[in-house]
């Protein structure tokens, strides 16, 4: 498990990935994260909107930065990719100080998405692609493809005005791709998608990650990122209480047992935790540290009866109100009820 | 591949991010209604100017072409109307009407009257003839009179010469009056066209904030690229917008022959041309520089009407500065209006149309070009750190521009 608290690494992230800030500039190296951060702070008007953040992104991975709105989110990306500097903390892209000087290398689909309302869907791609280093003619070549390739071949000469929302989202996202970068940054990128969309999201993400594209995406939709990422951040009011694998988060919380027996009472009771609860016919109760069988063995041996008995592992929503509090849980829920429910 | 190979095939390089961004802007605004409106923009200056000129001259006319009201007994009366006839022809008179001398008495009635338009009342008598009237009018009008009367009271008609009259092409003084009237031209086609193109690029600018393309842009390429490119694509599209009206100008002068019957500048006019576009570009750049920082400081469209009205000022303040100026070349203050960057193109573009030298242009652009480098630098160091805030402001500030905005659009 990889606990990171502001502003220090602890000892286990330093053996899995070395210490990021002095390793090899090779970007090529395949075990270099793409991305590393080390105690980013930044502040707006004396009003501190992120407050020594460290961040590790393996490559090849999908990895998630979860929080609600207000987090520091966007800041930190925006940070991660240049577009603002941090006023304490470094960072490295790729192996890069200077994020823009691998900006060729880099995709990035911002939370407010925008695009030239009189420019053509085909022109908007290859523009985007122009400002990462593709050629006019070629981006505009590889803009039809992957328009045609995502249904919207029909819409390559329209203008952005004359599309749908989600067409222009499309559009946008296409714009993302069009130079093949090796690192994919995504803020929010599911916010303004109805469902269908959303999982044609998703499975995109999935490719691209196949086919060895670091993605980061940012979100306050615990669904997506439990669906996707092999890692998350979980960050809330400036700081990071936890990074790492999401398995290791929901880890963080023991898992629950639910049994249902025969016996009403008897010695087996004993055998039950001093927090067990009974709900209806059901007991539940964390698993104990002892592991499954020595209880398992108590209960047979106490003549329960076990009608059932089950371990449910917690869920990474258990794990972020576990790390972030319940004040930002309640956040992260009242932004998006229904996304966050999926 | 060594990590500088790296380096170099991953970052696009400042020049040929800014070629991307001002290309796009450049095509953008080239193909749109604000271009054709820039381009048809000298037409609507023209026939403003053309009206208002009509106007002020038909106004002029009618106000400015008083008569004088003859209130002497009959015959002074008489005389002086027969004098002012033999001498109208050879000397700018005022035109005369003969009313009753005893009106002469309240000449306040007579000048009050609006539908006779009299400028000042003369009574008395020849010898000892008296004008009314308001002090500069009676002032003006005093020699006139008394030439008139003299003659009107002289025993013999006396013998006015002819004159023959020898036109020649130019005198110095002619020449300095033409000059002054091309600078004047010069300065004010240099004001207008660099602001006009300062609002555009900030608008440009506003409009991507607006539309959230910003982001895109900062995340891809250095703000620096953003800056230049926005400021050269517009400049760029000035060029074009100067060559088609310098065309239409040109084969329209060429048609007419009218370049050789125009006053020349004092340093001619291919040279003048060439200069008028290298004056051009340094006031751009240095006033374009300073809008799009405020550019980029205005969240909001509300907000670069606020934050652009002082350097709108200030440019104002510089046009009135160099227009004094050239009235008077070689004074300190036109010294002061060479050397202050943001005045100096417009003093020396007067000055190319006054004064014949060359050298002090090569200095002029020396000087203005380190101060365009210094005042884009400065301006993209402001619009790199300002364009991409994001955070709320606090409170105050917030109740700050709030307040501000609203006393702006009040």
């Amino acid at each position: 498990m990889l606990l990171h608290l502001p502003g220090r690494y602890l000892p286990g992230m330093d053996t899995a990935l070395g210490d990021p800030l002095t390793a090899s500039n090779d970007t090529a190296g395949a075990r270099a994260p793409a991305i590393e951060a080390r105690g980013l702070v930044k502040r707006f008007e004396g009003t501190t909107a992120v407050d020594g953040i460290d961040l590790a992104v393996p490559q090849g991975a999908i990895y998630g930065i979860l929080g609600p709105n207000g987090a520091g989110k966007t800041t930190t990306l925006r940070m991660l990719l240049g577009i603002i500097d941090p006023d304490e903390g470094v960072r490295r892209v790729l192996g890069h100080e200077d994020p823009h000087d691998i900006a060729r290398l880099i995709g990035y689909l911002p939370e407010e998405r925008g695009l030239y309302p009189a420019m053509k869907a085909v022109e908007a791609i290859a523009f985007m692609g122009a400002l990462r280093g593709v050629p006019l003619a070629e981006g505009r070549r590889r803009g039809r493809e992957l328009l045609e390739g995502h249904g919207l071949g029909h819409a390559a000469d329209k203008q952005i005005r004359q599309l749908s929302k989600g067409m222009a989202q499309t559009v946008q996202l296409l714009g993302t791709l069009v130079h093949r970068p090796r690192l994919v940054v995504f803020d929010e990128p599911f916010s303004g998608l109805d469902a269908i969309n959303q999982g044609k999201l998703e499975t995109l993400i999935r490719n691209l990650a196949a086919e060895g594209t670091t993605v980061i995406f940012s979100t306050h939709v615990i669904a997506h990122a439990e669906r996707l990422c092999e890692q998350v951040a979980i960050i809330a009011g400036g700081k990071v209480p936890y990074a790492g694998s999401v398995d290791a988060a929901r880890d963080r919380i023991p898992a629950q047992v639910r049994l249902e027996t025969r016996a009403r009472e008897g010695r087996w009771r004993d055998a039950l935790p001093a927090d067990a609860r009974r709900e209806g016919d059901y007991w539940y109760f964390p698993l104990p540290e002892t592991g499954i069988e020595p209880l398992l063995r108590a209960l047979i041996e106490g003549e329960a009866g076990i009608l059932s008995l089950s371990i449910e592992r917690a869920g990474l929503h258990d794990a972020f109100v576990d790390i972030a509090g319940e004040a930002a849980a309640r956040a992260l829920a009242e932004q998006s009820p229904a996304e966050a429910v999926q | 591949m060594t990590p500088a190979d790296s380096r170099a095939k991953a970052r696009l390089p400042l020049a040929r991010a800014a070629f991307v961004i001002a290309r796009r802007d450049f095509t953008a605004i080239l193909f749109s209604k604000s271009f054709l409106f820039f381009l048809l923009g000298p037409l609507f200056f023209l026939a403003i100017g053309g009206i208002a000129s009509l106007l002020s001259s038909q106004a002029i006319r009618s106000a400015d072409n008083p008569r004088l009201a003859v209130a002497m007994a009959p015959g002074d009366s008489a005389a002086f109307a027969a004098a002012h006839a033999r001498l109208a022809d050879l000397v700018d008179l005022p035109d005369i009407e003969t009313v009753e001398p005893s009106t002469a008495d309240d000449a306040g009635v007579l000048l009050g009257d609006s539908e006779r338009n009299f400028g000042a009342v003369l009574s008395g008598t020849l010898a000892a003839p008296r004008l009314s009237g308001t002090q500069d009018r009676i002032e003006r009008w005093r020699g006139p009179v008394a030439l008139v009367a003299a003659e009107a009271g002289s025993s013999g008609v006396a013998d006015y010469p002819q004159v023959a009259l020898v036109p020649t092409a130019t005198s110095v003084a002619q020449e300095r009056s033409a000059n002054a009237a091309t600078a004047t031209a010069a300065v004010t086609l240099l004001f207008l066209l660099s602001m006009l193109l300062a609002g555009m690029v900030m608008s440009n600018l506003v409009e991507e904030k607006a539309n959230k393309i910003i982001e895109i842009l900062a995340a891809a390429v250095p703000m620096d690229a953003v800056f230049f490119g926005k400021l050269f694509a517009m400049l760029a599209l000035s060029f074009v917008g100067i060559a088609v009206w310098g065309g239409v100008g040109g084969a329209i002068a060429l048609a007419g022959n009218l370049l050789e019957q125009m006053p020349a500048p004092a340093i001619g006019w291919p040279a003048f041309a060439v200069l008028f576009l290298v004056y051009f570009a340094m006031a751009y750049l240095l006033i374009g520089s300073i809008f799009l920082a405020i550019g980029s400081m205005a969240p909001t469209v509300r907000d670069v009407q606020t934050l652009s009205m002082p350097a709108t000022i200030l440019q104002l303040l510089v046009f009135f500065l160099a227009s004094y100026a050239m009235t008077d070349p070689g004074s300190p203050v036109e010294l002061f209006a060479i050397v202050f960057p943001l005045s100096s193109p417009y003093a020396m573009i007067a000055r190319a149309a006054q004064e014949p030298a060359l050298w002090p242009h090569a200095l002029a652009i020396v000087w203005q070009i380190a101060a365009v480098a210094l005042f884009v630098r400065l301006g993209a160091r402001l619009f790199r750190k300002r364009v991409m805030k994001s955070g709320p402001a606090p409170a105050t500030k917030r109740r700050f521009w709030q307040r501000t905005t609203e006393t702006a659009a009040d």
